[in-house]
């Protein structure tokens, strides 16, 4: 009985604490595992996610994204120019897709293929069916990228550039800066910036 | 109803809406000096081009309560938490709280998806648009805390400030979160 009667409470407490955003993985940590469904049918992890050429990454763009958020459409055509210029550098794109299809129908499973379909995704794109991955990153919002060394330890975190709206006003492409301080063995900075986006849709 | 009725009706209603049109001048008027200059109107709706003009929003040290929430059209969380928002509003117009909603849609849709959105709405909340897309450089002005997830609420009355990155469930927990 006073098992059920903590267990009651226990669940009473989660389900009213607001979700902070805070906690995540910090730079300099090790990313989080994780092994998803791709749009292709496949499982995916950093176990068997390779480079354009085939190759052992040297690096990962991890990106949450979806298919609804005027900020994650906004940015597609610029992750497919990331994946072109640095899959075969060795710093392949990883698109996860967070929300909770039920609140958001425009983000499920089979909409996720008919988008990257319909754009010529050249990229994995996950989807985190259980909501476990993107709380371990530590995300909030779509879109949202972690930038991986090969040692899965986070370099960067934040948007892809400066002007996450509209590609035309761009003036500092962060995720390339930030490869190319990696590649040129130097800290990137900025290591993390913020910009508006959707809250990833989960259930309370 | 016979028209005579309708003579002394008619002016009594033109009254009422006229002060209470004037309800909100008085309490510019405490803020009138840092109230912020909108870089222009678009159908009457203050629209902000830069942060920098805007930011005098968020700095204000009379003891009005600031209740400030940012949304947008195509944001469908913030779109099912403004009604409470309005009830604030509503409940305590005749006091120290304001509440502002700052619109991030983007530029392109301001006419063909923000006016008339305004329109169907038709909101008693100071409504205004920013527009500054170098996001980067002003969210940590609003909280350090806040990712740039919307709906976030930020409010404050001087010193005190309470920054939610979440949506409110219900009206209650967003009356129970004034100071």
């Amino acid at each position: 009985m006073k098992n059920i009667l903590f267990f009651a409470t226990l669940i009473a407490l989660l389900a009213f604490t607001p979700y902070t955003p805070e906690g995540g993985v910090e730079i300099g940590e090790l990313a989080p595992a994780f092994n998803l469904k791709n749009i292709d049918g496949n499982m995916y992890s950093f176990e068997n996610i390779k480079d354009a050429n085939g190759e052992t990454p040297k690096g990962y763009i991890i990106v949450f994204t979806c298919n609804t958020c005027p900020y994650a459409k906004a940015n597609e055509t610029r992750l497919i120019q990331l994946q072109e210029t640095y899959g075969p550098k060795g710093y392949p794109v990883v698109a996860i897709q967070p929300n909770d299809p039920t609140l958001k129908p425009g983000d499920s499973f089979e909409a996720m293929k008919a988008n990257a379909e319909e754009k010529d995704f050249n990229f994995l794109y996950l989807i985190d069916e259980e909501q476990s991955v993107f709380p371990q990153y530590g995300a909030t919002k779509t879109p949202e990228v972690f930038l991986l060394d090969e040692n899965r330890i986070l370099r960067y975190h934040g948007a892809i550039d400066d002007s996450v709206r509209d590609e035309e006003g761009v003036e500092t492409k962060f995720v390339e800066k930030a490869i190319e301080a990696i590649e040129n063995g130097q800290e990137p900075s900025p290591t993390t910036t913020k910009s508006i986006g959707c809250g990833i849709k989960k259930a309370r | 109803m016979n028209l005579n009725k309708l003579w002394v009706l008619v002016p009594i209603y033109c009254f009422s809406v006229i002060f209470s049109g004037f309800q909100p001048e008085k309490e510019l008027l405490t803020e009138k000096k840092s109230w912020p200059k909108a870089s222009r109107y678009l159908e009457g709706v203050p629209i902000y081009e830069k942060f920098s003009d805007l930011e005098s929003l968020f700095q204000f040290e009379n003891d009005t309560t600031y209740v400030i929430n940012f949304w947008a059209t195509w944001c469908k969380p913030c779109i099912e938490e403004l009604p409470y928002f309005e009830s604030l509003h509503k409940k305590y117009q005749d006091e120290k709280i304001r509440v502002v909603l700052v619109s991030l849609d983007f530029p392109r849709h301001l006419e063909s998806k923000l006016l008339p959105f305004l329109d169907k709405h038709q909101f008693a909340s100071t409504v205004l648009v920013l527009l500054d897309g170098s996001y980067n450089d002003w969210i940590d002005k609003i909280s350090t805390k806040w990712s740039g997830a919307i709906p976030a609420t930020l409010i404050y009355k001087k010193g005190e400030r309470k920054f939610f990155e979440e949506s409110f469930p219900n009206y209650d927990v967003l009356e129970a979160s004034l100071p």
